[in-house]
């Protein structure tokens, strides 16, 4: 399967592991990754703050560089930041033939039009509607068997509900838990698998911010996961970079390893966890694998 | 005529007694209401349930609940669907979150809702003379606001404020959607001074998470987080408000990033989003302090080679001719004249308006 890739920035600057793990597995599920080097920032919904029409266009830009990739007529991110900003503008310029075409001017100059109708997935979407889970089922090399791990979606993936095509249908919210199983592993309930993790309000109110990342990573301790898996790298920031942090302002020790939805993949695929990139966690996934054998699960933290 | 269960979350505080579920199986066509099923539960099975409802008909705000876990007013859902959507069949009512709950369904709207709502002087503060018959304003001037105007104040987005559960003192989204309804509306006379407000109140317009709970949570079509960032617009644009919460700074160090590298520059832009838009942003007070606060992350994240000094030095950035039309948009669209935005609340899709 040939998709037009967006990586995101974050998981090329300071989640590398991300965008590495990704490159990866990709092989092993016979994804052809073409990736849009030309396409800019999707501005995380900061730039939509700013100026909205500012960020459809720049967004419009990425989906027209997409949908001149040949062979495919899939774009596919591994943010849900990306996704929910992108989504959002997509929504209007997919509203109104008039609206688009003022936005398509800007991309004149470099013969660039976006038209009404591109399919942009997050890779846990085209996990579960392109690939399948019983194919995924069937690739898995390393069962993550008695690994319990808790999902965390991060708010841009998840809602609204409507831009995000989340019906009966497509039941996106609950997707994780869905690939979770699929690689063998047991999904963990707790508290804060669809809340916020804080990572927005850093900057303007960092005790809030860090009493949200550590507030679910402690119901997932209480819930007793051996560790999350998120598809946002902007999530990954604060509950992993931030976890020493966190852990301060909830007064408690968490020690909760976050993974990376590609990495807890190629996990399963067998993949080793160094090629994961999982030694660059500021939380050590020491509860998921044993680093001398790669054994991944119960076995490994007994 | 159909058999829907409902659980319902049972509590009264002055009993003493802990909170509990409570189940009623009762009949009703499959398309009458949540709100229909608890009265009949309450005049058919306990008549002492506390239920709050006035109109059924979705205007008056008042049946406000959480239904299998989400916000939506009772009489505005379905029985068909509410079961539908419910984890075992069974349909789950509870009183509204981030209020005290005054018994069973019915929560304090006083002392969270009503109180914010007070603190954005919630009326009309009109320009001076005020003429002598009504107050004639352009259609394009106002129509924008007509969204925050739709707004019955029933509390389900400030049930699910997800930034209120860590930080209660927030403003919260009704409160501030309302807020914009005045900002917005170009016969106010305060625009300056509620936005200033604000913007340096430390649970103001900065402390929201950009969650979308409130967005979906609105069973009117409000989206009061895009009002919030409304006011944020009109704080930083139009009236150059540069707060002490470093929203401004943020927002403004992301933007001009972006448009010098294509892409987020994650290294600098925490320092500027506390020192400022500059590159010399990290060697004022401000940011060192911050820095020196974020060290055990920071030293982590090196040890572990998450982040390379080369990543900090030499950040990645678009190709020559992909940053000029980059720059192109920028310049097209940024910052000259008037801004314009696309509202599909207001101008609705191609297909609804054929």
């Amino acid at each position: 399967m040939k998709v037009a890739y967006w990586p995101g920035c974050v998981s090329r600057g300071f989640t590398p592991e991300l965008h590495g793990s990704m490159a990866r597995i990709a092989p092993l599920l016979d994804i052809e990754l073409v990736q849009l080097d030309r396409a800019s920032c999707c501005g995380a919904g900061v730039i939509a703050e700013h100026n909205p029409e500012l960020a459809d266009a720049l967004n419009a830009r990425t989906f027209a560089l997409a949908q001149q990739t040949e062979g495919t007529a899939l774009m596919m991110n591994i943010c849900s930041t990306c996704q929910g900003a992108q989504s959002e503008c997509q929504e209007r310029l997919d509203a109104s033939a008039e609206y688009r075409a003022r936005i398509n001017e800007t991309l004149a100059d470099e013969g660039l039009s976006y038209e009404k109708g591109l399919s942009n997935k997050n890779l846990l979407w085209l996990l579960v509607e392109d690939i399948g889970l019983d194919e995924l089922r069937d690739r898995v090399q390393r069962p993550l068997t008695d690994l319990r791990v808790g999902p965390f979606y991060g708010c841009y993936i998840v809602r609204p509900t409507d831009r995000l095509g989340i019906d009966d249908d497509h039941p996106r919210d609950g997707y994780l838990g869905q690939v979770i199983e699929a690689l063998g592993g047991t999904v963990t309930d707790y508290a804060g698998s669809h809340k916020c993790c804080g990572f927005p309000i850093i900057t303007m109110n960092k005790e809030a911010s860090l009493k949200q990342a550590g507030r679910h990573l402690g119901d997932a301790v209480d819930a007793g996961a051996d560790c999350l898996v998120t598809p946002c790298p902007l999530c990954h920031l604060n509950l992993d970079l931030q976890q020493p942090l966190a852990e301060r302002v909830v007064g408690r020790e968490l020690n909760m390893p976050v993974l990376h939805l590609p990495q807890l993949v190629g996990l399963a695929l067998g993949i080793s966890p160094e090629q994961l990139g999982m030694q660059r966690h500021v939380v050590k996934p020491a509860s998921v694998i044993d680093w001398t054998t790669s054994v991944v699960g119960e076995w490994a933290s007994g | 005529m159909a058999e829907f269960t409902l659980r319902l979350r049972r509590y009264d505080p002055e009993s003493g007694d802990a909170p509990y579920w409570e189940e009623h199986t009762i009949e009703l066509e499959p398309h009458r209401s949540v709100l229909e099923a608890i009265l009949q539960a309450k005049a058919r099975f306990d008549g002492s349930i506390g239920i709050r409802c006035s109109c059924r008909a979705a205007i008056c705000g008042s049946c406000g609940v959480r239904i299998n876990g989400h916000p939506d007013l009772a009489c505005h859902t379905h029985l068909d669907k509410a079961a539908k959507q419910s984890s075992d069949g069974v349909i789950e009512v509870e009183p509204m979150g981030n209020m005290p709950v005054i018994k069973d369904l019915i929560v304090d709207m006083e002392e969270v809702h009503w109180k914010k709502i007070r603190r954005v002087t919630p009326w009309l503060i009109a320009k001076q003379p005020v003429p002598e018959r009504e107050y004639i304003v352009p259609r394009e001037t106002m129509v924008d606001v007509t969204q925050s105007m739709a707004c019955i104040q029933c509390g389900a987005c400030v049930s699910d404020c997800l930034a209120m559960e860590v930080d209660p003192e927030f403003i919260g989204p009704a409160a501030l959607a309302k807020a914009y309804r005045f900002v917005g509306d170009p016969r106010d006379d305060q625009h300056y001074e509620r936005l200033k407000d604000l913007a340096e109140d430390p649970h103001g317009i900065y402390d929201c998470t950009h969650c979308f709970m409130c967005i979906d949570a609105c069973p009117k079509g409000v989206a009061p987080m895009s009002q919030i960032m409304r006011l944020r617009r009109r704080a930083i644009h139009d009236h150059g408000i540069v707060d002490r919460n470093n929203g401004e700074r943020h927002e403004e160090a992301f933007v001009s990033l972006v448009r010098q590298y294509g892409l987020l520059n994650e290294a600098e832009l925490l320092p500027r989003s506390y020192g400022g838009d500059s590159a010399l942003a990290k060697f004022k007070p401000a940011a060192g302090k911050v820095l020196l606060d974020s060290l055990p992350s920071i030293a982590k994240a090196l040890l572990r080679r998450k982040v390379t000094p080369a990543a900090v030095l030499k950040p990645h950035k678009l190709a020559k001719q992909d940053l000029q039309a980059v720059k192109r948009i920028y310049e097209t669209l940024d910052g000259k004249g008037e801004r314009n935005e696309f509202n599909i609340y207001i101008s609705g899709r191609d297909e609804d308006n054929q």
